[in-house]
């Protein structure tokens, strides 16, 4: 195994956010599976408006993070804190209520239903109408209901999206379902927004509108976006700050353009060079 | 006119089965399991309508009002101790405890309300509805029954798509972990799918011995299963589907009845799905899978 340099970093965090506290903070959160390592030692901060990214190899423990993150594995070491609160003993509906939304590497739209309703799915805690409202259609009920019908149209014209809201997801283009499942998550009104590969299987046109959209987000709704991502190029141009794991374990964070100039990063990408 | 009667006691049997194998349906369609003790709570449903109207001479309404009260709570309760435990074990256990329960619950009632048949007192005034100069009567129990169904289908056709609490049920029955990740309540949209379910087997129970006033500890156990057929039929998982496959089912043993032979009906109805699903393997209105190349 490569031998492993960590470049120290106080942290990521842009200068407009670095008076505000961050977002989230992991304290040497790490994942045990039987003896295997998955995650170890992680330290990450995010600032309150902050895209990031977090790199690697294939296997490299990226996913497993956003796992440990919104809770689907309990981490066995290390802390997570959400907005300076601990989200120990939280489950996943809770880590989602506190803040954290979060999409998929394979996508997990709900096939069967509509777009309008794969949207509304996420709008679940702010509908507060019970059972009986639902079922009488009381005043209340239409109140929210129309309430929500209006968000999740206007979330849906970020992609531009809104004359497919009465199609069947599992119907929508491959793009147009990747793009749907961020609309989704942003309904839950995350703090944090985490993409696990947002732009794969994406063409260039594709991820380039697909950058200007996570920008767009993160100015509109001023919240923070980590995203997990093999497209270098989407990477390096729309993170402000990167960490680089293999093997489980951070080996460089910073800036892009430090990472890149990181010898452990070209190692850990294209493997040491020969000495001659 | 004799025709028309037969199908409208079919129709009307039908609708039982109906509401029962929406139970079943919904509860398959969410927490992926057969509750096989879905039957049982029908005839739990239907004593306790008994004993409230017979026993205590609380009004009807009362009366089933009681049984869905008490038929709700029993399923959330049987969901939360012996279904939720078991989340995350094979479905095979799970199907195993479902039988075990079914079992549980039929002793129980033995215990509680001994094996002596009762006689159910009828919750809707006996009479008919006549047509044609008399040549077609209609009891009213029938018309109420078909009612029941239309009603109970519209409101739940209506609750699962338009409301939130339906788009939590849809989401949790394509894939729970994306929707607990949403912010959905699993657990609790499980517990309601139980309830919703158990509720609407009390009002089959009352209905059904209503029809066939004979209450005994397994009342439950027959139209459990033809419930499930007909749930299998119309496509499991699929509401429209329970509501098609029971009110088929209904005409088809109401035929069978009258027309072939009161022994065979019950194997011909079986045959029937045997067919059905030889040719439409996953029901008449089940989602057909077809494999990706």
């Amino acid at each position: 195994m490569a031998k492993l340099v960590s470049i120290p970093s106080n942290s990521l965090i842009p200068e407009r956010d670095i008076d505000k506290s961050p977002i989230l903070e992991c304290v040497n959160l790490g994942i045990q599976f039987g003896g295997l390592k998955a995650v170890d030692d992680f330290n990450l901060t995010i600032g309150r408006t902050e895209i990031a990214g977090l790199i690697g190899p294939n296997g490299a423990g990226k996913t497993t993070v956003f796992n440990l993150l919104t809770k689907v594995y309990q981490p066995t070491s290390g802390t997570i804190l959400l907005d300076g609160k601990d989200t120990h003993g939280m489950n996943t509906m809770q880590v989602n209520k506190a803040g954290i939304a979060r999409t998929f590497q394979n996508i997990r739209l709900f096939d069967a239903m509509s777009v309008e309703d794969n949207v509304k799915t996420g709008m679940e805690n702010e509908m507060t109408y019970g059972m009986w409202h639902g079922i009488f259609r009381t005043p209340k009920y239409w109140r929210q209901e129309k309430v929500a019908h209006e968000r999740a149209m206007e979330l849906l014209s970020i992609f531009n999206m809104e004359d497919m809201a009465d199609m069947k997801a599992g119907s929508l283009p491959y793009g147009a379902q990747r793009r749907l499942e961020i609309v989704r998550a942003l309904a839950t009104n995350p703090a944090l927004l985490l993409l696990d590969e947002p732009a794969a299987g994406m063409n260039p046109s594709e991820t380039a509108e697909l950058m200007e959209n996570i920008r767009k987000i993160r100015d509109t709704f001023q919240i923070a976006i980590l995203l997990i991502e093999h497209d270098m190029n989407l990477v390096m141009n729309i993170c402000e700050g990167l960490c680089v794991l293999n093997f489980g374990r951070v080996i460089a964070k910073g800036t892009p353009e430090d990472v890149q100039a990181n010898p452990a990063v070209i190692e850990a990408y294209l493997g040491k060079k020969k000495e001659a | 006119m004799t025709f028309l009667t037969f199908l409208i006691s079919g129709i009307s049997l039908g609708s039982i089965y109906a509401i029962i194998a929406l139970g079943y349906t919904m509860v398959y369609g969410i927490a992926k399991m057969l509750n096989f003790a879905h039957g049982d709570v029908i005839m739990v449903g239907a004593y306790i309508c008994f004993y409230a109207t017979s026993r205590f001479n609380l009004p009807a309404v009362v009366g089933v009002l009681l049984a869905v009260v008490v038929c709700t709570i029993l399923g959330i309760i049987i969901e939360r101790l012996a279904y939720k435990p078991l989340r995350a074990a094979p479905l095979l256990a799970v199907l195993i405890t479902a039988i075990g329960v079914s079992y549980f619950l039929q002793n129980a009632a033995l215990l509680l309300w001994s094996s002596s048949p009762k006689v159910f007192p009828p919750v809707i005034s006996n009479g008919n509805l006549s047509l044609f100069g008399g040549q077609l009567n209609i009891p009213y129990i029938t018309l109420v029954t078909i009612l029941a169904c239309i009603v109970i289908m519209i409101v739940l056709v209506w609750f699962t798509s338009k409301t939130k609490m339906g788009k939590a049920m849809r989401a949790c029955s394509e894939d729970k972990g994306a929707a607990q990740l949403m912010g959905i309540n699993v657990n609790g949209t499980i517990s309601l799918t139980f309830a919703i379910g158990s509720g609407l087997a009390a009002i089959a129970g009352v209905l059904l011995c209503s029809a066939y006033p004979t209450l005994v500890p397994t009342t439950g156990a027959m139209p459990g299963i033809k419930a499930f057929t007909a749930a299998v039929f119309g496509g499991i998982g699929s509401i429209p589907g329970a509501m098609i496959g029971g009110i088929l089912l209904g005409i088809i043993e109401i035929f069978t009845k009258a027309y072939i032979s009161t022994q065979l009906s019950d194997p011909i109805v079986f045959a029937v799905l045997i067919l059905v699903l030889i040719v439409r393997p996953a029901g008449l209105l089940g989602k057909q899978i077809r494999e990706k190349v």
